[in-house]
C-alpha cells in the first residue's frame, strides 16, 4: 500500500468537515422532530452511507488510482457477502414476522 | 556496488514486501471483522422490538449522550489522521503527541460507554432482560471491545514511536493501526444510524 498517497492536512480536514455535516444532519432531524413517517429513515440512510463513503475516500484513502487492486476486489467481496447475508437475514424474518401476525 | 551492500538491499526489499503483505492480510481482517458487524445489525433489526414488556429503546436511550460519543470518536479519526501525516513527514515527536491526544479521545469515549451500560443495567435494563436489550449490549459492546483493543494497540505504538523511532516495521504497524482506528470510526455511524436515532423516534 502506498503510504504517502497525499496525506494532506487539507484531506483529512475535508472529511472531517464533511463527516460532522453528515451526521449533524440526522441528529437534527431526530432531535428536533423535524421530519415524521418513513422520509426521516430514508435520510438517516443515505446520510450514513455518504459518511462510510467519505470515511473511506478521505480518512481510509481509497481511491481507484493508488489503492491496490486486490484490496478494492476485496473490499467489493465483503459487500457482497453482507448485501446476501444481512439482505436474505431481513428478508426472511420479516416474512416470518408478517405470517405470524 | 560491495557484496554486503548489496545485501542490505535485498534486505531492505524482502521487508517491504513481507510488510505489504500484512498490510494486505490486515485489510482481509478488516473486512471480515465488517461481516461479523453486519451480521450483528441484522440481529439487532430482528430483535429491536422484542423488549419483552420490559424497557423499550425509547427509555433507555439518550441522543445528547450518543451525540458526545459521537463526537469523540470523530475528532479521534481526525487526531489520527494528524498523527499520520506528522508520521510522513518523519516527526516523530508530533506522532507521539497526536497520539496521546487520540488515546485521551478513545478513553473518554470508552468511560461514556461504560457509565451508559451500568446505567442501563442499574435501572434493570442489562442484556438478559430482553431479545432487544441482549442484542443490543451484542452489538454496541463488542465495537467497545475493538475500540478497548484500539486504545491498546494506540499505547503499544506509542512505546515504539519513542523507543525504536519511525523505521520501516513501526510505520507500517502505525499505519495497520490507522486502518482499524478508521475502520471502528465507521461501524460506530452505523450504530448511530441503526440503533440510537431510529430508536428514540
Amino acid at each position: 500500500m502506498d503510504h504517502s498517497a497525499e496525506r494532506t492536512l487539507s484531506t483529512y480536514l475535508t472529511g472531517f468537515v464533511l463527516a460532522v455535516v453528515l451526521t449533524a444532519i440526522p441528529f437534527a432531524l431526530v432531535w428536533g422532530g423535524l421530519l415524521t413517517g418513513p422520509a426521516v429513515y430514508y435520510v438517516i440512510a443515505v446520510a450514513a452511507v455518504l459518511q462510510v463513503v467519505v470515511h473511506l475516500v478521505f480518512f481510509l484513502h481509497l481511491n481507484l488510482r493508488s489503492t491496490p487492486a486486490e484490496n478494492l476486489f476485496f473490499l467489493g467481496f465483503a459487500a457482497v457477502l453482507i448485501f446476501i447475508m444481512v439482505g436474505g437475514s431481513l428478508w426472511i424474518m420479516m416474512d416470518l414476522h408478517h405470517r405470524m401476525m | 556496488m560491495s557484496d554486503t551492500a548489496m545485501n542490505e538491499d535485498l534486505l531492505e526489499h524482502e521487508e517491504r514486501k513481507s510488510l505489504e503483505s500484512r498490510e494486505f492480510g490486515f485489510w482481509v481482517y478488516l473486512m471480515t471483522d465488517a461481516i461479523i458487524f453486519a451480521l450483528l445489525f441484522a440481529s439487532y433489526v430482528v430483535l429491536s422490538k422484542n423488549s419483552a414488556a420490559g424497557p423499550t429503546s425509547k427509555d433507555v436511550f439518550d441522543l445528547s449522550h450518543t451525540a458526545g460519543e459521537t463526537a469523540l470518536l470523530l475528532f479521534s479519526s481526525l487526531t489520527f489522521g494528524l498523527a499520520t501525516i506528522a508520521m510522513s513527514l518523519g516527526r516523530s515527536g508530533r506522532v507521539v503527541q497526536w497520539l496521546i491526544v487520540t488515546l485521551v479521545l478513545g478513553l473518554g469515549f470508552l468511560a461514556m460507554e461504560m457509565i451508559e451500560f451500568s446505567g442501563m443495567i442499574g435501572q434493570g435494563a442489562g442484556p438478559e432482560t430482553s431479545g432487544f436489550l441482549s442484542a443490543f449490549f451484542t452489538l454496541v459492546g463488542t465495537h467497545g471491545l475493538h475500540v478497548a483493543f484500539g486504545v491498546i494497540g494506540i499505547c503499544v505504538m506509542i512505546g515504539q514511536v519513542l523507543a525504536k523511532g519511525l523505521t520501516i516495521p513501526v510505520r507500517s504497524r502505525l499505519f495497520r493501526l490507522g486502518l482499524f482506528w478508521h475502520f471502528l470510526d465507521i461501524v460506530w455511524i452505523g450504530i448511530f444510524s441503526v440503533v440510537y436515532l431510529p430508536g428514540v423516534m
